[in-house]
């Protein structure tokens, strides 16, 4: 989806804000939205690219108007109604409908944090073949498709070179849409800033990209 | 509590003109380094967060330890300092440096870091000609295992629209100026792949304990956006 989350190469949106000993969560109901987000992964009702989806279609105005967690509240949000676990109407009043089912028992915190220290690794051990070769020029396919990507917009179209192949990956165009895994190469790609952004880019500086065989054609 | 996801949207809406007001009471603030604009945030997000907690948790869904706990790892447990030590210690072993350049995942494992978020590593080495700086232009992939959870600059709008295309500018932001024969090279997260990047060991280290070198590495420059100074200000080192 051509969304406001694809950020890159846009101008003017004002100064980086650093700030000076920064806490984790600058809010207590920061942390909980993360830790409630990852407790409620272990359902496995939805996939991490289903949750950057979700967080994509937040509406573009407020995309850009929250803040990081309260997107991280609203995509938490959708994903729990629209995969079931639990009602609008349950969000809305914080109680459990009269008589809804209770999916228990919840990660206890020594599986939760054992989950996380696990890790949930997007490489699949498959024989995919591998559709180009260290070295090979490459162009970035013009594609715009309406679901979730992970090619960028300012990528698209470009010719750049493969510098790695990073092995074989869970595909998030369609994992993100509960369609299958897809599991195919993703290499390290290689292209000029000046093939990126014109003559305003310094000739030698360079943008590396992960990029999935289906984002990619020979060039 | 009857509430719409309209509801929650003209809240935040109303929360960002409280934030806009506020930027303009601390622009002093702003220019010395000590934002805390998007610390105003009204009650309300609080209150939902913890309206939806109490769901979850009655459902069956949640179990509030277990919340608890993993706060507190990603408050404690996990952070920079992680990296540090993984850079420090391929600074102080030329053997570990070439294994963690190879093989970053298992390298970093030999020092008890791995999990969520950082299960597929790569290790960029900045050189006297190759500059690195990470960046997830699409959302906020980080390596969380050695950098733990990241700053909110990071996930902000500024960085990650500009870092692609005006690299030199954002790192001058940083107060980090990169001559031209410098190649700046810019990672964009788009998959599940994270990077960290090993800064170039400062000149005048030589002779420090691997606990002193990793006294002088900071967060930034694991990103890419700063480099690692001889002494940290009032540092010992």
């Amino acid at each position: 989806m051509n969304g406001v989350h694809d950020m890159g190469g846009m101008q003017d949106m004002g100064p980086i804000q650093k700030e000076k000993n920064e806490p984790v969560f600058h809010h207590p109901w920061e942390g909980r939205v993360f830790a409630m987000y990852r407790a409620t992964g272990a359902w496995r009702k939805w996939n991490i690219d289903a949750a950057r989806y979700a967080r994509e279609l937040i509406p573009p105005a407020d995309y850009l108007r929250m803040s990081y967690y309260e997107k991280w509240y609203e995509g938490l949000v959708s994903l729990l109604t629209e995969r079931s676990l639990v009602t609008r109407a349950e969000v809305d009043s914080g109680r459990p409908a009269h008589g809804s089912s209770k999916l228990t028992p919840p990660l206890t915190p020594k599986e939760l944090l054992d989950s996380v220290a696990k890790g949930a690794p997007a490489k699949r051990d498959v024989p995919v073949p591998a559709r180009f070769q260290r070295g090979q020029s490459i162009r970035a396919r013009n594609i715009n498709p309406v679901g979730h990507t992970r090619l960028p917009r300012y990528a698209r179209g470009k010719v750049g070179t493969i510098d790695r192949d990073y092995g074989v990956f869970v595909f998030p165009d369609s994992n993100a849409l509960f369609l299958g895994e897809n599991p195919q190469h993703v290499y390290s790609v290689r292209f000029s800033a000046r093939e990126l952004w014109g003559e305003q880019a310094k000739p030698q500086d360079t943008v590396y990209l992960s990029m999935w065989d289906d984002y990619l054609e020979p060039a | 509590m009857k509430t719409t996801r309209r509801d929650f949207l003209t809240t935040a809406a109303t929360a960002a003109g409280a934030a806009a007001t506020g930027n303009l009471a601390h622009a002093q603030d702003h220019e010395s380094g000590h934002s805390h604009a998007h610390q105003v945030v009204p009650s309300d997000p609080a209150l939902r967060v913890k309206s939806l907690e109490s769901l979850l948790v009655e459902k069956g869904l949640v179990d509030r330890a277990a919340l608890d706990a993993l706060i507190d790892t990603y408050e404690h447990k996990v952070g920079p300092r992680n990296g540090a030590q993984v850079v420090a210690r391929a600074w102080a072993d030329p053997a570990y440096k070439q294994r963690l350049l190879m093989d970053a995942d298992k390298a970093i494992a030999e020092l008890g870091y791995g999990g969520m978020q950082g299960e597929h590593m790569v290790v960029v080495e900045n050189t006297p000609t190759v500059h690195n700086m990470v960046v997830c232009t699409l959302c906020s992939c980080y390596p969380w295992p050695v950098l733990g959870l990241p700053p909110v600059w990071y996930k902000s709008a500024p960085y990650r629209s500009r870092s692609v295309i005006d690299p030199r500018g954002v790192l001058r932001e940083f107060g980090t100026e990169i001559s031209e024969d410098v190649e700046v090279r810019v990672w964009d997260s788009t998959a599940e792949v994270r990077y960290l990047v090993l800064p170039e060991r400062p000149s005048g280290a030589e002779g420090l304990t691997e606990d002193a070198l990793a006294a002088l590495v900071t967060r930034d420059s694991m990103i890419g956006v700063a480099r690692v100074l001889p002494r940290r200000e009032g540092g010992a080192a």
